[in-house]
């Protein structure tokens, strides 16, 4: 199986604010990969740099050293094989459900009529056509969810990048809008970076959780197979005995890192 | 919180101006008020009346409103064009900074006097005068639209392949305009103000020259049926941008 996204040695840096503070040192020496049609987890206490992290996989910022490689290019710009999927609300909020979904099709010059098509296509897919003609301000958390991610994969992107997407919302909602996600990722098996500080989420999503430690010089520090059996439930596979054993094992490991973490936050 | 009289609101807005020109009338008919100075409403509308029905008010009003337009047009397209450009472009926007907050603390009426040796005592005196009051609101208006694009939203686009172009059309202009429009009902008003000032300073046509007359000859009946004429229009104004505002600003919450 070939690589489809590969982090060497890479460090990002921010310089400092004022004189003085020091530089901040986010990312330290990271190098991790992500294989074709992987599903791999991000975990780490909250302020650790995951989000840097996701951001330089998509090119949108630049490492102050090392470099990513996308299925084997050094990547020098905006990764074009990726999709980005936000924490924060991304939706353009002057346009509708329908025409946030087709965005990037449109963008990319496809004409109208296919867009229209393929726009149609992914309402229902995320279940969404009665809300077609509805702006994001008339939706739900979960329904803006659902846009984001049909807007995201409508490009077909090869590698889709998740920055704790589901974090904002309620338990119930979150788990539905998990399943989605792992039965939309099912049918054609993308490669997934998933940023989460929800270790719960991570397991049950993924092929492979990496724990990151707490910043700054932030870099993994365990990495775990995750060999639960698909297709999965989110909600179910909490209950199993291996995905409890699972838990308990990376918690391990998770725990004194999360407790620097608040330390650093309460200081 | 609750909307009082939601159903009759029209009627009790009309019984407020009702109610003013009542006492307007009680108080300058029972000589409270003398009305050499404060004017007698009902002379006051049979004045607007007459001009509406002979007709003389037309041709004063026309360039009035001529002047309003063309100054808010040229105001906004300028603030538009100058507000994109510096909201973009870091280095301009921090050469051109104090240049900006001079020209804006400026009392500007104070311009009129060189426009109208520059531009004449026609219609271009007073519009260049609008021009430089609507200017700056629509000017600080792009350009905070611009500057307060949200970065995420402006990644998102990124990511999905906008160039700069495409950005610019889909992501920087509809979110300059929501801001723009919230401050069209001002600018309008400054426009407004701009070609009666600019009227009431040396023209030779315009309800402001009207009104400089009749005060020159101690009309105050006159004077305060100009006033009403133009607020009139300006209610106008403000329910037109306030349609045009609906249909191009639906997807904002605070308009529903």
């Amino acid at each position: 199986m070939s690589v489809a996204l590969r982090f060497e040695q890479v460090s990002v840096s921010f310089p400092p604010r004022n004189r003085s503070e020091a530089s901040w040192r986010a990312v330290a020496n990271t190098t991790l990969s992500v294989d074709e049609g992987e599903f791999v987890s991000v975990v780490g206490p909250t302020g650790c740099g995951k989000s840097t992290l996701l951001n330089v996989a998509a090119g949108l910022l630049a490492p102050s050293s090392g470099e990513v490689r996308v299925f084997g290019e050094p990547l020098m710009s905006l990764n074009r094989h990726a999709g980005y999927m936000f924490q924060a609300d991304a939706l353009l909020p002057w346009k509708t459900t329908a025409e946030n979904i087709g965005l990037g099709l449109m963008l990319a010059g496809v004409p109208a009529r296919e867009t229209a098509e393929q726009t149609r296509h992914w309402l229902a897919k995320v279940g969404l056509t009665h809300a077609a003609e509805r702006y994001p301000h008339q939706l739900s958390g979960g329904m803006k969810k659902r846009v984001g991610m049909a807007q995201a994969l409508i490009v077909n992107p090869k590698i889709l990048l998740m920055d704790e997407p589901f974090s904002a919302l309620d338990v119930q909602t979150r788990q539905l809008m998990e399943n989605e996600l792992l039965a939309l990722w099912q049918n054609d098996r993308k490669s997934v970076l998933f940023i989460t500080h929800d270790l719960e989420e991570a397991i049950s999503l993924s092929d492979r959780v990496i724990v990151l430690s707490a910043g700054p010089d932030t870099h993994p520090i365990g990495e775990f197979l995750i060999d639960l059996q698909r297709p999965r439930d989110v909600a179910e596979i909490r209950l199993t005995p291996r995905f409890v054993e699972l838990h308990e094992h990376i918690w391990r490991v998770l725990r004194g890192e999360v407790l620097k973490g608040y330390a650093q936050t309460v200081s | 919180m609750r909307r009082p009289f939601p159903k009759h609101l029209w009627f009790w807005q009309l019984a407020v101006a009702l109610a003013f020109f009542t006492l307007w009338w009680g108080l300058t008919a029972s000589g409270i008020l003398p009305p050499f100075f404060f004017g007698e409403p009902v002379k006051v509308i049979v004045r607007v009346g007459q001009w509406f029905v002979v007709g003389d008010i037309w041709e004063h009003l026309g360039v009035t409103l001529i002047e309003t337009l063309l100054a808010f047009v040229i105001g906004m397209i300028l603030g538009l064009a100058v507000g994109l450009w510096l909201g973009l472009s870091a280095t301009a926007s921090t050469l051109a900074d104090p240049y900006i907050k001079a020209f804006n603390a400026m009392p500007r009426v104070i311009l009129a006097p060189i426009f109208a040796v520059w531009f004449g005592l026609g219609i271009w005196s007073k519009v260049a005068l609008g021009v430089t009051l609507v200017f700056f609101i629509i000017f600080f208006n792009v350009y905070h639209g611009v500057r307060e694009v949200s970065p995420v939203v402006l990644a998102n686009a990124r990511m999905l392949g906008a160039s700069r172009r495409q950005l610019l059309r889909h992501i920087y202009l509809p979110s300059a305009t929501s801001w723009v429009f919230s401050s069209l009902h001002t600018a309008v008003g400054m426009a407004f103000v701009g070609a009666v000032v600019g009227e009431y300073l040396g023209a030779a046509k315009g309800v402001g020259y009207l009104i400089l007359q009749a005060e020159g000859a101690f009309d105050i009946n006159t004077v305060f049926a100009g006033i009403l004429v133009l607020t009139g229009c300006a209610l106008l104004l403000d329910w037109g941008v306030t349609l045009v505002e609906r249909r191009l600003l639906k997807w904002r919450p605070t308009h529903q």
